[in-house]
């Protein structure tokens, strides 16, 4: 019930920072990535419920910002970052800026489903998404390396709808 | 007379060690008309026990293709060693098609003759003599060059039994897997690990003479692509860009690899190496996702999955200055990871169908398009250099396995492995 509080904050951080820019590698787009969807977050297809309360706990144990979550959760075949990450991308871009020394990982995964070289560039594309959000956030382009993983490293075993949103993720990984 | 073709085998040696055989092959469904066919016990006159029961290897490999019914040893009435010994009548109440006799003979250097007669039971026409020498190690080879000839004789496609398949093998939990690419016979013999690491290993291919594969590895932290030399075990390094490195793939004569790359850009492409020069071509250039290149076989266009126009369908390309991409596939919402046919005429593509994701046929035009498996999770086909088969990842009790469909989809095989998971399967050439 932690979540309440959290989402909350999320919703107000929102309104004043409004969404991240749509990546523009995104060839087609259902409208979902507007400002509009964010009031009625948290019921799509895909939805892992708000990026504070995944399993891993928060960046700071690796050296990120204190009690923020470092993984950002995607809908199935998309690569456009749900409003309710633009905190948590905020707050670490914010976190790199501050720390010109600090380095991350921004490795993209998908889940199991089709082809595994399309799904390394589906994850590419996730990364290079949350990469762009980023920087326009004030991380420095020589603080990121993007890898993708495609379906190759799930972060949870299983062939259903639970363990696929669990595994269309980026994962913001510090410190290499 | 038997016409002597001196084949001169000899067992390929990998660098690192046999792993314990892990595959499995075995016929699921055959063809309703198979061809029922004796394969007579070679005759062995020597002392002590044959080296290798050729026959028997033959048999299992004829049987396993799901064309050919081979008699039973124990349900023949005689067992001749030549030609001029079968009698057709015999063979004709047993309701066999054709007979294999022969012989297999020690010679004074240590190595073994294979002679060998197929004769056709309808006239008695005798249609193979052929003698071969093989090593003691090789005669499991000679035997199935043995079935590839019997094979192409009667069917009229070479067989494809001497060859061997490259995988990925993953073990250990999901989140702490390690990966293992191995090479195997086509039957699941003879299997070798070429490369291990913890970090993802993908794509494996094979060059055009089978002597080298090219694949992805994570092992330096990120993805890069090596052509790893079979022989020998040398691995060299021959893309590691910013980003993807991913979806090798060898042109025709070997001396070029389609690969995807993504660069700093995060755009990704289909770019074509020259090996030599480490020269670099960018062959797409579109803001969408374009990967997965394979060759047509004139080595003349580039086939390759795009979602250009909004989820993944198959494109070509040609490969003079200029040329433009065209769509082939316009069939279902997702079409992906094509794979040409020997004769450049057929495509292997994965196609989600009716929700499930599987492996289908098309004609190279886009036209046709036939699903041939049957499963919820298939990826990753891979066709037999005569193109009879396509090999596949499946899903079996909830872990990645391998199995086979004939090109017309009428003949299955599973390969079950003894453990972990199998996927990304990759059939090499011929191997001369």
């Amino acid at each position: 019930m932690r979540s309440l509080p959290v989402l909350l904050m999320i919703l107000c951080t929102l309104m004043l920072a409004g969404c991240p820019k749509k990546p523009t590698t995104v060839p087609e787009s259902s409208g979902s990535t507007t400002g509009e969807s964010a009031t009625g977050s948290g019921q799509g297809e895909g939805q892992v419920g708000s990026g504070s309360d995944i399993a891993g706990g928060s960046a700071s144990a690796t050296g990120g910002p204190a009690g923020v979550a470092n993984i950002i959760y995607f809908d199935f075949d998309r690569s456009d970052i749900r409003p309710e990450y633009a905190s948590l991308i905020n707050s670490h871009a914010k976190h790199l800026a501050a720390a010109a020394g600090a380095k991350i990982r921004v490795e993209g995964h998908t889940d199991e489903r089709g082809s595994r070289e399309y799904n390394i560039a589906l994850a590419e594309r996730r990364g290079q998404a949350v990469r762009r959000a980023l920087m326009l956030q004030g991380a420095g382009d020589a603080q990121l390396t993007t890898v993708s993983y495609g379906e190759e490293r799930p972060a949870v075993a299983g062939s259903d709808e639970s363990a696929y949103e669990k595994n269309r993720r980026v994962e913001l990984v510090y410190g290499r | 007379m038997i016409r002597r073709a001196l084949l001169i085998l000899s067992a390929l040696a990998l660098p690192m060690g046999q792993a314990s055989g892990q595959l499995t092959v075995q016929i699921l469904r055959g063809m309703a008309e198979s061809v029922p066919i004796a394969i007579v016990p070679l005759a062995w006159d020597a002392p002590g026990e044959m080296p290798w029961d050729v026959s028997a290897t033959i048999h299992s490999d004829l049987e396993r293709s799901g064309r050919f019914r081979p008699l039973a040893r124990t349900q023949m009435l005689e067992l001749p060693g030549t030609a001029s010994e079968v009698d057709t009548a015999d063979w004709r109440m047993l309701k066999v098609d054709y007979v294999l006799v022969g012989r297999l003979s020690p010679m004074p250097d240590g190595r073994y003759e294979v002679r060998y007669e197929l004769v056709s039971v309808a006239n008695g026409q005798r249609l193979l003599g052929t003698a071969m020498l093989a090593d003691r190690n090789a005669l499991r080879l000679a035997s199935h060059r043995v079935a590839d000839a019997i094979y192409e004789k009667i069917l009229g496609v070479r067989g494809a039994f001497a060859t061997r398949i490259a995988y990925v093998a993953a073990d250990g939990p999901t989140t702490k897997r390690s990966y293992r690419l191995i090479v195997t016979d086509a039957d699941g013999a003879n299997e070798r690990v070429v490369f291990a690491s913890p970090q993802p290993i993908m794509s494996p291919t094979w060059s055009p003479d089978g002597r080298s594969l090219a694949y992805v590895s994570f092992h330096s932290g990120l993805a890069a692509i090596y052509v790893q030399t079979l022989t020998t075990g040398e691995q060299v390094r021959v893309s590691a860009k910013s980003g993807i490195n991913g979806a090798p793939s060898f042109s025709p004569d070997g001396k070029q690899l389609a690969l995807t790359l993504s660069r700093r850009d995060g755009n990704v492409d289909v770019y074509v190496l020259t090996l030599a020069t480490q020269e670099l071509r960018r062959l797409t250039e579109d803001e969408a996702i374009d990967t997965e290149p394979a060759w047509a076989p004139d080595g003349r266009s580039i086939y390759f999955t795009s979602d250009r126009a909004g989820g993944p369908q198959v494109y070509s390309v040609g490969l003079g200055a200029g040329d433009r991409a065209r769509r082939i596939t316009f069939d279902g919402s997702y079409n992906a990871s094509p794979r040409v046919s020997p004769d450049g005429r057929q495509l292997a593509v994965v196609t989600l169908d009716r929700g499930a994701y599987r492996i289908a046929a098309v004609d190279a035009n886009g036209g046709g398009m036939r699903v041939l498996s049957g499963g919820q999770l298939d990826e990753s086909p891979s066709i037999a250099p005569n193109g009879a088969d396509i090999i596949y990842t499946t899903r079996d009790r909830g872990r990645d396995a391998l199995a086979i469909v004939s090109s017309d989809g009428r003949i299955q095989q599973r390969i079950s492995a003894s453990a972990g998971e199998v996927r990304e399967p990759a059939w090499s050439p011929y191997l001369n």
